[in-house]
């Protein structure tokens, strides 16, 4: 456990000792702010009764943040350490394999979740400057940050399992900015596809992350949502041990 | 953990590796590689690059898995028991990685805490260590900042850290100028007071100097293992011995007739009124000081004695010339 918090605190330590990093933070406020800005639009212009929270994945921003942010925040992880040779140090210490995509992807998730801290205010800063304010349930808004995290999650995994693949970080990039496109467009197709009855259909809107992340944050948690994004991080950081213990493959 | 050292009868070798093989796909990193290194030894892995030395170490380190064969670090296997030998082994990697955005004492900690040291204990340790090779100066720097002498010192201190009994250095001389050669050199050499330590170099007179034990690889396959002096004895050939005195050709030829362990000799007139005079002992001997002697008792000026000592070099070009053929 020590040796895991040890991992952690350097993974996610690295990611303010470099200037990616704050290229990253200031990239997601930035996007973030500017769907603040558009629910602030959407507001003046057509007030409606819905929670808040559900205009925040429409604005598409997050989708923008979550689809480019996660491969930049992740390439990293594994790629860089094996081209600069420090995966070798890494690995002949006394850790296990486990421990450390644990720690990797637990670096990760942290820096991905403390990039979205700051929305944490914007029910705050409506609430201030707004002079008729629909009220703010903490339930919707505590729903879309637990979507935001289980979402995260499963890309941060994805871009953890791109980066073991490779030493070139852009490879880990693009490979996981693939992968991770390609799951939002499958659910992409789901919402323009004319509703039938198919069980294709049926299947579309069962993996669509657009639908999963409107439930959320529309202030539904669905257990079948948490279930598939756990066990969708669980499944590619077991696959992401297997290509680190590959080396020792005979 | 601290007192594993004791653990192991004294005539048990610290390092046990039977018919170590590696492929890579089909291609042969290793092949069938046997040796045993003692408790206290400094060995030296010689070849040119790609002759299986880093694959070696890294199996060694725990990092690879052979495809056969069995390896055995203080009694422990290391594809049983990877984490074990881990424990006991400090490795620096060839070209020494390190994490350039992190301070000398702040990343000598991180490594100290990942070897398994508590948090008073690496505190303790790394201070040490950083005492030992000198960084109280850099402690505070980047590690990204260092020259490349302190980078190769950060490396060493952070092999050493958890007090390994075995350390496994892969080129740690490469890339240095000859006063940093010569400061990790020392380096290395104090740790074998403790440790048993691996070395692998391309740089001949680099292991040659350091080492109480050579294994020369080659493709794959340790081709000579044995001390410097010996290596260079059976295999180095005769040393010949050139002499520069002052004296008539004709005595001198007679002197060396007398000389028993003078097998050949050739005399050639040198500048001046000095000769100069190749002589071939035998069985390789120094005959030197019987030289430099005699010209003492007949009072003959002398203005140079030397030997051509084979150099590994010669003995390294000579095996694996024999190899190819």
């Amino acid at each position: 456990m020590g040796t895991f918090i040890t991992l952690t605190r350097r993974e996610l330590a690295g990611h303010f000792l470099s200037f990616r990093g704050y290229v990253i933070l200031a990239g997601v406020q930035f996007l973030l702010g500017l769907s603040l800005l558009l629910i602030v639009d959407a507001l003046n212009n057509r007030p409606f009764d819905l929670p808040i929270t559900e205009k925040f994945p429409s604005t598409g921003l997050f989708w923008l943040v979550l689809l480019l942010v996660t491969p930049v925040i992740t390439m990293r992880t594994f790629a860089r350490e094996k081209s600069t040779g420090t995966f070798e140090t890494l690995m002949t210490t006394p850790v296990s394999d486990l421990q450390v995509v644990l720690a990797k992807f637990s670096g990760a998730f942290g820096f991905y979740l403390l990039t979205f801290l700051p929305m944490a205010a914007f029910p705050f800063i409506l609430k201030h400057y707004a002079a008729v304010f629909p009220e703010v349930d903490a339930g919707p808004v505590a729903s879309t940050f637990l979507g935001i995290a289980l979402i995260g999650s499963f890309f941060i995994a994805l871009g953890c399992f791109a980066s073991s693949l490779t030493r070139s970080q852009i490879v880990a990039a693009m490979a996981s900015f693939t992968l991770g496109t390609g799951i939002f467009m499958v659910g992409l197709l789901g919402e323009i596809s004319p509703p039938t009855d198919t069980p294709l259909y049926a299947a579309l809107r069962y993996i669509s992350v657009l639908e999963h992340m409107k439930d959320f944050s529309s202030g539904i948690i669905d257990t079948r949502h948490i279930v598939f994004y756990l066990s969708l991080t669980a499944v590619f950081l077991f696959l992401t041990c297997q290509v680190i213990g590959s080396r020792r493959w005979k | 953990m601290a007192d594993d050292t004791h653990d192991i009868p004294a005539p048990k070798p610290m390092i046990e590796v039977e018919n170590l093989t590696k492929l890579y796909g089909n291609r042969p990193a290793i092949r069938d590689v046997s040796f045993t290194v003692g408790r206290g030894e400094i060995v030296g892995f010689l070849g040119p690059n790609g002759a299986g030395k880093s694959t070696t170490m890294r199996i060694l380190a725990g990092f690879l898995a052979a495809t056969g064969g069995t390896v055995r670090v203080a009694g422990h296997d290391v594809a049983d028991a990877s984490r074990e030998v881990r424990r006991r082994v400090g490795f620096m990697p060839e070209n020494n990685p390190l994490h350039s955005d992190m301070r000398v004492r702040e990343y000598l900690k991180f490594r100290a805490r990942l070897k398994g040291l508590g948090r008073q204990a690496s505190r303790d340790r790394v201070d040490e260590v950083i005492e030992q090779f000198d960084l109280t100066d850099a402690a505070r720097q980047m590690i990204g900042e260092l020259s490349k002498g302190y980078r190769q010192r950060v490396g060493l201190a952070d092999a050493l850290v958890h007090e390994p009994a075995v350390i496994i250095l892969d080129e740690p001389t490469i890339g240095l100028d000859p006063h940093q050669v010569r400061t990790v050199r020392q380096c290395i050499k104090q740790l074998a007071e403790n440790h048993t330590v691996l070395i692998s170099s391309h740089i001949l007179p680099e292991v040659e100097v350091t080492c109480t034990k050579l294994m020369i690889f080659h493709e794959g396959r340790v081709v000579a293992a044995d001390t410097p002096a010996n290596l260079e004895r059976t295999l180095g050939g005769q040393q010949r011995i050139t002499v520069e005195l002052e004296a008539e050709p004709g005595v001198l030829e007679t002197a060396w007739e007398e000389m028993a362990e003078v097998e050949h000799y050739r005399i050639t007139p040198a500048e001046g009124r000095y000769q100069r005079c190749r002589l071939t002992p035998r069985d390789g001997l120094d005959l030197r000081p019987e030289i430099a002697a005699l010209a003492r008792t007949r009072d003959w000026p002398l203005r140079e004695l030397t030997r051509d000592r084979h150099t590994l070099e010669d003995i390294f070009v000579h095996i694996t010339r024999k190899d190819e053929d």
